[in-house]
């Protein structure tokens, strides 16, 4: 395979449920030994969008060719090439982890050993356990487990470390860079920031069923234009009025209101800082909890949809 | 990758599940065996017991023993000793004692109280009238025989139908809502996997548990309740094979949609209501109004208990059972034909 080679491309893609437009009208491409993220609050169409790649859901309009193959056409083909973790898969209580490999090995013609994936993700003292007595972050790496069992060229995991603790999601995020690393490419759902800023490429915001933003976590983020985000919370509330003053202040490039708190986005943030205290004092203003960060994709979001990846 | 290997795998896999599932097991296995036990000792006819006559030694001892042993029903025990003999008889253990006398006149002694005492003296009385050529009034007997006539060589094979109905439509159907339910039909559909595979590995899990149910069930009712098998086993196993196969389909049909458990159990039962009652598995359908006959001659576990019954009861061949057998393979066949159309795979 060589670098640059698109392995997945979706064009147009459109996908309804009744009145509901899930995905519409969008445009994908992951690059060979990349992982591509797909990050977008709940809703936003990621899982609809991941299953027609997959091969699962057939979309209402749009083309897909993975590694150049149509699903219409070479589906047991591609299926062969891929490797799948769903969002919220539950594997049979009743078996054991090796006998669940087991079982996913057959299924294809050449196979990695099932002690091969169970060392891989670390699994080796659950290898007899049943399914049902694992944890949650231990049933994750078994879905990811099946998931290599085929050496496949392009991996799909949907929120691979959605409700694991940090431990957990560390050894997952270790287990795709490994992957990544033996020249795999990487689809990758989530609405971690962190995630995707440690394992994307490339990132899509995804809201409503569209790409809002695209590029790389570095390159989104600058699409902020901003150095930091300085945000507080006035003491007897924020009001309207304040606004248009703290946007005349040097250095501050936009200004929104998160409930009681006041965020700004700032491309200096010395000057900005010291104008915002010149203001309070003149005012008579009093801030509670100022707090100054660099921008991150949680700041992107936002400012672009006013909504958090997350629901707090 | 190869069919049979896929197939093998994915089979083994619901052997182990559901032998890994106490309940079900119990269901299957032990259930059946609890209810023909119960039942079969509630509604068990005694048969005919014997007179139990005993027989003091004196003289023309032997000439009274001779005209007893002409009825079958009678069960002699004769004594030399008069005391051992008289204790057995207020204990029961003896219906009537008869003792030669020197006149030639034997002294019967039994408790006229007991219904025992007094059929053991009607028998004996009779056995010795005969012996002595005074002939009984001329009377044309006709007794009835009735085949299988014990109330559980009539349960049994029903009980056997239901089972076979039941491990096929809550095994199957079970466990294809359970692993739509936890996406894991979902996770395997995003492997090579042939979807007949799929579909192929519940029916040999089946079979392979039709042949447990048939050997644990089939020797208790033969060894233990002592249900006759009149056909021959080839017949029992055709028909069992055809039976379960129906209800594999019909299984498989009623979870073809079926997004949860509880959809799918409410469907069963749907289903599976009218024949338990109209059947024939507890009493006969021949009960049923006769123009509802027809009807529940059509359903696959009437035409199932029939087949069974034919075979176990009246030693049928498989020719003189084409008509419940091609109903069965008819169900067997579109419920087949008709799930694999409109199944959900999502
Ligand atoms: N089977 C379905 N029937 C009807 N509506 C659906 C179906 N699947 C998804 N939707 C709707 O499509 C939209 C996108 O859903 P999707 O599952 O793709 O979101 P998501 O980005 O994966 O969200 P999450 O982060 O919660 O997993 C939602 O509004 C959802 O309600
Ligand atoms: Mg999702």
């Amino acid at each position: 395979m060589t670098t640059g080679e698109v392995v997945l491309r979706a064009r147009g893609l459109v996908k309804r449920f009744g009145a509901v437009v899930a995905v519409d009208g969008l445009e994908l491409e992951l690059v060979a030994g990349r992982c591509l993220g797909l990050l977008g609050p709940n809703g936003a169409g990621k899982t609809t969008t991941i299953e027609m790649l997959e091969g699962l859901k057939a979309p209402d309009a749009g083309e897909i060719h993975v590694l150049g193959l149509d699903w219409r056409t070479s589906a047991a083909q591609i299926r062969a090439l891929i490797g799948v973790q769903l969002q919220a898969t539950e594997f049979q209580d009743k078996l054991t982890v090796f006998e669940t490999l087991r079982l996913f090995r057959a299924f294809y013609a050449d196979s990695r050993g099932a002690d091969e994936v169970i060392a891989w993700v670390g699994l080796e003292e659950k290898r007899g356990a049943r399914v049902g007595t694992l944890s949650g972050g231990q049933k994750q790496r078994l879905a990811l487990a099946t998931a290599l069992l085929n050496r496949p060229r392009i991996l799909f995991l949907d929120e691979p470390s959605t409700g694991l603790d940090p431990q957990a999601r560390r050894r997952v995020w270790e287990t795709i860079e490994a992957f990544k690393a033996s020249g795999g490419s990487v689809l990758l759902t989530t609405h971690y920031m962190e995630e995707a800023e440690r394992l994307a490429d490339d990132l899509a915001i995804l809201d409503h069923g569209k790409v809002i933003a695209r590029g790389s976590p570095r390159a989104v983020i600058d699409t902020l234009g901003a150095e930091s985000v300085v945000e507080f919370t006035p003491v007897g509330g924020a009001r309207p009025e304040h606004e248009a003053e703290l946007l005349t202040l040097s250095g501050v490039s936009a200004v929104r209101h998160e409930g009681e708190r006041v965020v700004l986005s700032v491309t200096r943030t010395q000057d900005a800082i010291a104008g915002l205290f010149a203001l309070c004092a003149r005012r008579k203003l009093e801030l509670e909890d100022l707090r100054t960060h660099r921008p991150t994709l949680e700041d992107v979001f936002v400012s672009l949809t006013g909504k958090h990846l997350r629901d707090e | 990758m190869s069919r049979g290997r896929e197939l093998y795998e994915l089979t083994r896999v619901r052997v182990l599940l559901f032998l890994r599932e106490p309940e079900a097991l119990f269901w299957v296995f032990v259930f059946p065996l609890v209810l023909a036990g119960v039942l079969g000792f509630a509604f068990r006819s005694k048969g005919i017991e014997p007179a139990r006559v005993g027989l003091l030694e004196g003289p023309g001892a032997d000439e009274l023993a001779r005209a007893l042993a002409s009825d079958e029903h009678v069960e002699l025990v004769r004594f030399v000793a008069r005391a051992e003999a008289e204790k057995k008889l207020a204990r029961a253990a003896l219906d009537v004692l008869l003792e030669p006398q020197a006149d030639g006149v034997p002294q019967l002694a039994y408790d006229a109280h007991r219904p025992e005492g007094e059929n053991a003296r009607v028998r004996v009385l009779r056995a010795l009238d005969l012996a002595q050529g005074r002939a009984a009034a001329p009377v044309t007997l006709a007794p009835v025989e009735e085949t299988g006539s014990r109330y559980i060589d009539f349960l049994f094979p029903g009980l056997l139908g239901m089972n076979l109905m039941g491990t096929g439509m809550w095994g199957i159907g079970f466990a294809i809502a359970d692993v739509r339910r936890r996406k894991f039909l979902k996770r395997l559909l995003v492997t090579p996997m042939r979807r007949s595979s799929f579909f192929l590995s519940f029916i040999l899990a089946r079979a392979v548990f039709l042949v447990l149910e048939l050997a644990v069930l089939g020797s208790f009712g033969a060894w233990i309740l002592g249900v006759p098998l009149r056909g021959s086993v080839a017949a029992f196993a055709l028909v069992s094979l055809l039976g379960a196969g129906a209800f594999a389909g019909i299984g498989i049909l009623t979870a073809a949609r079926a997004r949860t458990i509880e959809a799918v159990s409410g469907l069963m039962n749907v289903v599976m209501m009218p024949m338990w009652l109209g059947s024939g598995v507890f009493f006969s359908y021949e009960r049923f109004p006769v123009a509802l006959q027809p009807l529940l001659k059509l359903l696959p576990l009437t035409a199932l208990n029939d087949a069974l019954r034919g075979v176990c009861l009246d030693g049928s061949a498989l020719v003189e059972l084409t008509a419940p057998l091609a109903i069965l393979l008819t169900w067997g066949v579109l419920s087949f034909a008709l799930a694999l159309r409109i199944f959900r795979w999502e």
